[in-house]
């Protein structure tokens, strides 16, 4: 008995696909209303897409370098997601907002997040790296699904602030939160999925089925397909091929609609598969085969959009070459601004304890700047002392 | 040309140290940024790690094989463009005998050849240790006045020679792995960098020949076209050695004598490991070796009943689970064998656990995993777990948690055959049992001589903290389970 082959024919059936591998556009009946919601994508959105997923894998494998250079105390890949992470994320509105956990890297790239700042964590200068209201869009969280809760607590309050349901698509807030499946596992994401159905709260659950829990597979992680998972909850799911970028995009879509207007969380299964390792500590060679490895290579989510976009007479040659271009530069960029990245001052720890001034924070400040200075003084001294 | 040096990375979160398994790059080679430069193994995993410089290849700064401390540079690249984006490291001005100095040097800069350069040993050892210092405190180098040329000890050497062709700095390979390494604790200082013209290189190239391999004969240490032809004709009978459809994997990655008639393999990974435990166990701890002869028919017709059971059904049941479980209640009559000798501390731990190691022979070589909490478990979970533990270890799959933190071992040298032996404790813990081969023999029982089932128990233990008397009565208490499982029942 194997688990996984009877779960990868589950897969194959309830999966919403809208391109098949080959770029051609699928016609089953089941994914029809999702067909609807991509339609109105011309050449230019699904060009749009197709340049972020490539930068998005340039950014992937540039920083893996950087990592094996020392340069980045660590990086999980998302090589292989991108579809998945690019589709759901085009289908976002500006005042949505998004809980990543760590390998969004296709999401934050949708979302204008800059590459040199989504690197400061993983170079050890800072714990965030940007401001979360710039782009509606949370810092990473490494600790395994505490994210669903946040997501689902920032969700309760934007249905508090009646931003639920109003008919007014500027005004109408979905949240997002990112998760994989092992963290399918954690407490934290069950508990979010409790307090996001009881209050119907306006939160999507996009979960990145890739397969491997670090080296765990999702056989060890659950005995139902996953999207099932919300069931229970009284939280609808639904399964997507997470590498078309295509069907991505329409369901999630589906989803964040289902949000804004007041129906609640739906748990969304995007079924991928992480091509590289967990992060650059990790060694997949160990634990999986390369027969699996190269069975998914067939199914790559870049090539895919490629293929479409040739078989309908979208692609360019010299727009190809241009995106082309921006990736080079993009790599060039991370590679010189990432080393000169500075640590930021210390005393800026202070600021964002409070949102409202705070005369407590302001006094430890002052003590801890007046301590600085003297220490620094101090050290000035001594190495005087030592040169005499 | 300026030069640029890339230090050892922390691949993976808090590792100290890394084996360069590969060079993918030679002195001399145009790399690009992001080419991959060498093939690294970590504790971890096995990891290319990419060019952080585009430029040529000035200096392989380690050598295959050896284990270098992380933030040791291993490479040095040198941009043809001026304005390379980081500066060289060291600030210390290029002193005679430093490499640095790329354009006066030119490719033949530093030579390590066999044979050569007896009389400057001394400058040899003093420019590695610099470079072992540099990373550390490039302050201290460059304070320092940069030192004279050493007075040549050997008249025959330095005088003779032109500026431009460096000296002989270091000897060996061998002697870079032993003498370096130990003596300065950190890695050694070169990849052997050979003196040969353009033409001399390309020759090697060609024809496949290492040129560090290479006996030279020129003036200075310059490897001739004829070196290399003489070294290649030598190499023919390489194919001597091994056969194409031999199986022989323990001579990967080794190097064939000139004649042909021995092959000389880097000790790595598993065989040095388990090199240095066993050195290190048979070297502290003093071994006393008990023997004793056991009639295991009972413990036989125990294993054929439970084969039979149901609930046994999915798993192996095998003498060796018998002979685990027997250990397992004898080390509960006799905790005080469960314990490891702590030879700083001055103290004897005694562990209130069992961690049971089974020695394993795998493709990868000796491992000793440890069934995790062994004394907790009953006889089918300890299956289990035995079953698992052999299962990963032949996948060459054992993690090191799989294996530290052992407590007491046994050796089944009895699969192989063989009767019994001297087994050398697995370190840290006192004992090891070693189960040999069962075979139908004569035996006494009940009066007469009758076949029956005999085997040899061998118990080695640590006499520092394990006398004869408690040995003894550990290894008895062993073959009276075996010999009659229901002490089980007794002793359970």
């Amino acid at each position: 008995m194997n688990p996984d082959a009877s779960q990868g024919a589950a897969a194959e059936e309830d999966l919403v696909q809208l391109v098949a591998p080959d770029g051609r556009r699928t016609d089953g009946e089941q994914a029809a209303a999702y067909r609807d919601r991509a339609a109105h994508l011309g050449t230019d959105e699904l060009r749009a897409m197709y340049r972020d997923m490539v930068l998005t894998r340039r950014f992937d494998d540039e920083s893996t370098a950087l990592q094996r250079q020392g340069e980045l105390g660590l990086y999980p890949q998302g090589r292989g997601q991108e579809a998945a992470q690019v589709g759901s994320g085009h289908a976002l509105h500006p005042q949505d907002f998004v809980f990543p956990s760590y390998r969004e890297h296709g999401v934050l790239q949708v979302r204008g997040v800059d590459p040199v700042d989504r690197l400061r964590i993983y170079r050890g200068t800072e714990h965030g790296g940007w401001d979360p209201a710039d782009h509606n869009v949370h810092l990473n969280t490494l600790v395994l699904g505490s994210q669903t809760l946040h997501a689902t607590g920032y969700a309760l309050g934007v249905q508090r602030d009646g931003l639920v349901g109003t008919g007014d698509p500027q005004r109408d807030t979905a949240v997002v939160t990112y998760f994989g499946d092992g963290a399918s596992s954690q407490g934290d994401v069950n508990e979010a999925l409790v307090f996001a159905a009881v209050n119907n709260a306006p939160v999507v659950f996009f979960c990145q089925n890739n397969q491997w829990a670090i080296s765990e597979p999702t056989s060890r992680q659950t005995r139902v397909p996953l999207y099932k998972r919300g069931e229970g909850f009284g939280i609808p799911g639904v399964r997507v091929d997470g590498n078309d970028v295509l069907a991505s995009y329409a369901v999630m879509a589906e989803a964040l609609e289902r949000a804004r207007t007041g129906g609640g969380p739906t748990f969304v299964e995007a079924y991928t598969y992480r091509m590289g390792a967990h992060t650059t500590s990790d060694d997949p060679t160990r634990y999986r085969e390369r027969a699996e490895e190269e069975e998914w290579a067939l199914r790559d989510p870049i090539d895919r959009l490629a293929a479409l976009l040739r078989a309908e007479d979208r692609w360019d040659d010299a727009w190809a070459a241009d995106v082309e271009a921006q990736a080079d530069s993009l790599a060039e960029r991370l590679r010189a601004d990432l080393r000169a990245l500075e640590d930021p001052a210390s005393t800026s720890m202070f600021e964002h304890v409070y949102a409202t001034p705070h005369s407590q924070v302001e006094a430890e400040r002052a003590w801890f700047e007046a301590y600085e200075h003297d220490t620094a003084q101090d050290e000035r001294d001594s190495s005087r002392e030592a040169a005499r | 040309m300026s030069t640029q040096r890339f230090p050892l990375p922390d691949v993976g979160e808090g590792l100290t140290e890394a084996e360069i398994v590969e060079w993918k790059v030679a002195v001399g080679d145009t790399v690009a940024v992001n080419d991959v430069i060498v093939e690294i193994e970590t504790a971890k995993s096995l990891v290319e790690l990419p060019s952080p410089f585009a430029g040529t290849v000035v200096a392989l700064l380690a050598e295959e094989g050896t284990t270098v401390d992380v933030g040791t540079p291993i490479i040095e690249v040198g941009s043809a463009d001026a304005s390379a984006s980081e500066p060289a490291p060291s600030g210390a001005p290029a002193s005679p005998g430093d490499s640095s100095g790329g354009s006066t040097n030119g490719e033949g800069s530093g030579s390590v050849l066999v044979g050569y350069g007896t009389g400057d040993a001394a400058a040899g050892s003093r420019r590695r240790r610099r470079r072992a210092e540099e990373p550390a405190a490039p302050a201290t180098a460059a304070s320092k006045p940069a030192p004279a040329p050493a007075p040549a000890p050997a008249p025959s050497s330095a005088p003779e020679r032109t500026p431009g062709i460096a000296k002989p700095m270091m000897s060996v390979p061998a002697a870079v792995d032993g003498a370096g390494a130990a003596s300065s604790g950190t890695t050694p200082a070169g990849r052997i960098r050979v003196l040969a013209k353009p033409p001399v290189r390309k020759l090697a190239k060609d024809l496949g020949v290492d040129l560090a391999s290479v006996q030279p004969t020129g003036p200075g240490g310059i490897v001739t076209r004829e070196d290399v032809v003489a070294r290649a004709d030598a190499a023919e009978p390489r194919t001597l050695a091994t056969y194409p459809d031999d199986d022989q994997p323990w001579l990967a990655s080794g190097s064939v004598t000139n004649d042909g008639r021995q092959t000389r393999v880097p000790v790595k990974s598993v065989r040095k490991r388990t090199a240095e435990v066993m050195v290190a166990s048979a070297f502290t701890a003093p071994h006393v070796t008990v023997f004793r002869t056991v009639d295991v028919t009972r413990t036989m017709k125990l294993v054929e009943k439970l084969k039979a059971d149901r609930d046994f059904a999915d798993v192996r049941v095998t003498p060796l689970l018998i002979a685990a479980k027997a250990a397992l209640l004898a080390i509960k009559r006799h905790p005080e064998i469960n314990a490891s000798w702590d030879d700083e501390a001055r103290e004897i731990v005694y562990k209130h656990y069992v961690n049971l190691g089974i020695a394993a022979a795998t493709p990868r070589g000796l491992v000793v995993p440890n069934v995790k909490d062994a004394h907790r478990h009953e006889l089918l979970p300890l299956a289990r777990a035995l079953a698992e533990l052999t299962a990963t270890a032949r996948a060459g799959r054992t993690s090191p948690a799989d294996m530290s933190d052992g407590t007491f071992t046994i050796t089944n040298v009895g699969v192989f055959g063989i009767d019994t032996g001297t087994p050398i404790l697995n370190p840290g813990e006192a004992g090891i049992l070693a189960f040999g081969a069962i075979r139908q023999q004569p035996w006494v029982h009940k009066g007469k001589v009758k076949p029956r089932w005999v085997t040899q128990l061998a118990l080695s233990f640590d006499h520092r903290l394990v006398d004869g008397e408690l040995g003894s009565r550990f290894l008895s208490d062993v073959a009276r389970v075996l010999e009659d499982p229901a002490h089980g029942l007794v002793w359970g």
